[in-house]
């Protein structure tokens, strides 16, 4: 073999190497690396017990509740397996409204209300122009048809 | 002025664009900056070595 | 075939031929860059559920990418060094490190101001996708540090283009992150199944703008390869003749 071809070989093999290590290290540290759990995880109790922990999902339609004269709040987050009451005080982003994406921090009261003191709004990856979303409203409706129903197929603990 | 405001985003937006034209001027800058700073070593090196050849 | 490489990669012809292409990325590079600035901010339709705010993206979308681009030319590069023993591969790697570091450092400020008015955060710790891309910044200080830190050039080819090359797992961990795992940050626009989820008249502004800060990017990193190659040639006969005769 020639010098450079034992180059490439080397190169190659730690590549590789590095390559594979990355994965299962990633594969065993699968769950530490996911920034929220779903709703559905959350119902069939796989979050983190004793600490803080993020749930995100969509913003059920019709659900959000203010206090007066408070920043109170209380809404229902779903996946549209399940639902998952929220309480929050404090300042919402912008974003924040109905059917949105949201990530909730905060812990999971023995009532299963989930009481926050963090809220971040997630939004998808499409961008469009108003109009052109309205129009789309008006067609497509499968996608957050689920929103203002109840929950679909929860599954019990 | 209605514009620039953005709707209530304009600092943000605004800042980004600075921010970006910025950074190639910073990174222009320092291309030639080291370009000069090379050349002149080596000018500097070679008279020092004319002159006591 | 050979024969062209090793001409194109020998010091003196790179060095007068960089020189002569700059022009020719910075004024294309100049022109698409101010399309899309005008476009951007004047003629694309505000987002339906950002309103302005997503005028973010001309400045943040060209910036994410050029800083894993700059990576993966890093990465090639220094392995090129390695193999073929070619030093002007080893001096692209070492030209474009501090111009990816520059573009992490805007891609995370960018996302960060774009992400305090929608998300409702400036950073979040933990979220796979700001922090590999952070890990990336640390890669390109950690690159620069390991060649500041060895004076002999062969010495610090070699052990940074290890460096580079073992760093470059973090690109793709950069790209599916949001796929991979959940994450604050949505998925991508341009490169998903169906062609790109945005109105055309917010996307050609967005194309003309990553097109444009690559023209710029090239233009700037020809520029620190030529400083990079004169450095490295310094006591060689040719860069004695040309600064001799006063050639730039």
């Amino acid at each position: 073999m020639k010098p450079r071809q034992q180059r490439m070989l080397a190169v190659g093999l730690v590549a590789a190497g590095v390559a594979i290590a990355t994965t299962l290290s990633l594969q065993a540290m699968k769950d530490n690396m996911m920034f929220f759990v779903s709703v559905t995880e959350v119902a069939e109790g796989k979050y983190p017990d004793n600490r803080n922990f993020r749930v995100g999902g969509l913003v059920r339609d019709g659900s959000v509740q203010r206090e007066e004269g408070s920043l109170e709040m209380t809404f229902k987050v779903t996946d549209l397996r399940c639902d998952l009451d929220v309480s929050y005080t404090g300042v919402l982003p912008d974003l924040f409204r109905e059917g949105q994406g949201v990530v909730a921090h905060g812990r999971l009261e023995d009532s299963g209300v989930f009481v926050a003191d963090e809220i971040l709004a997630k939004h998808d990856e499409n961008y469009m122009a108003p109009e052109v979303a309205d129009s789309m409203a008006d067609h497509v409706t499968d996608q957050t048809a689920g929103l203002s129903e109840g929950p679909l197929e929860c599954p019990s603990q | 002025m209605e514009g620039l405001s953005m709707g209530g985003y304009g600092a943000y937006v605004w800042t980004c664009f600075i921010l970006a034209a910025l950074v190639f001027v910073i990174c222009e800058w320092r291309a030639r900056l080291r370009q000069r700073r090379v050349y002149r070593d080596i000018e500097v090196r070679i008279k020092a070595l004319g002159d006591t050849q | 075939m050979w024969k062209f490489i090793h001409k194109l990669a020998s010091p003196p012809h790179f060095y007068s031929l960089a020189a002569r292409m700059v022009p020719w990325f910075v004024v294309p590079g100049l022109l698409l860059v101010a399309y899309g600035v005008y476009a951007g901010l004047f003629i694309a339709p505000a987002d339906y559920q950002q309103g302005d705010a997503f005028r973010i993206i001309y400045i943040h979308v060209p910036s994410a990418y050029l800083s894993m681009m700059t990576y993966m030319i890093m990465a090639v590069s220094a392995a090129i060094g390695l193999i073929w023993r070619i030093k002007l591969a080893h001096a692209v790697a070492a030209g474009a490190a501090p111009l990816g570091a520059w573009f992490t450092f805007l891609a995370l400020v960018t996302g960060s101001i774009w992400g305090k008015p929608m998300w409702g955060t400036w950073w979040e710790w933990g979220d796979p996708r700001l922090t590999s891309e952070l890990i990336l910044l640390f890669l390109y200080f950690g690159y620069m540090a390991l060649r500041g830190a060895i004076d002999d050039t062969v010495k610090a080819d070699k052990a940074s283009a290890v460096l580079a090359m073992v760093g470059a797992v973090n690109v793709p961990i950069i790209h599916f992150s949001v796929e991979w795992w959940s994450s604050l940050h949505q998925g991508p626009t341009l490169v998903k199944k169906g062609g790109p989820a945005m109105d055309v008249a917010m996307l050609y502004p967005l194309l003309a703008m990553i097109l444009g800060f690559t023209f710029l990017f090239a233009a700037l990193l020809l520029r620190r390869v030529r400083a990079e190659v004169l450095f490295r040639e310094r006591r060689t006969r040719w860069v004695k003749e040309l600064v001799l005769s006063g050639g730039t």
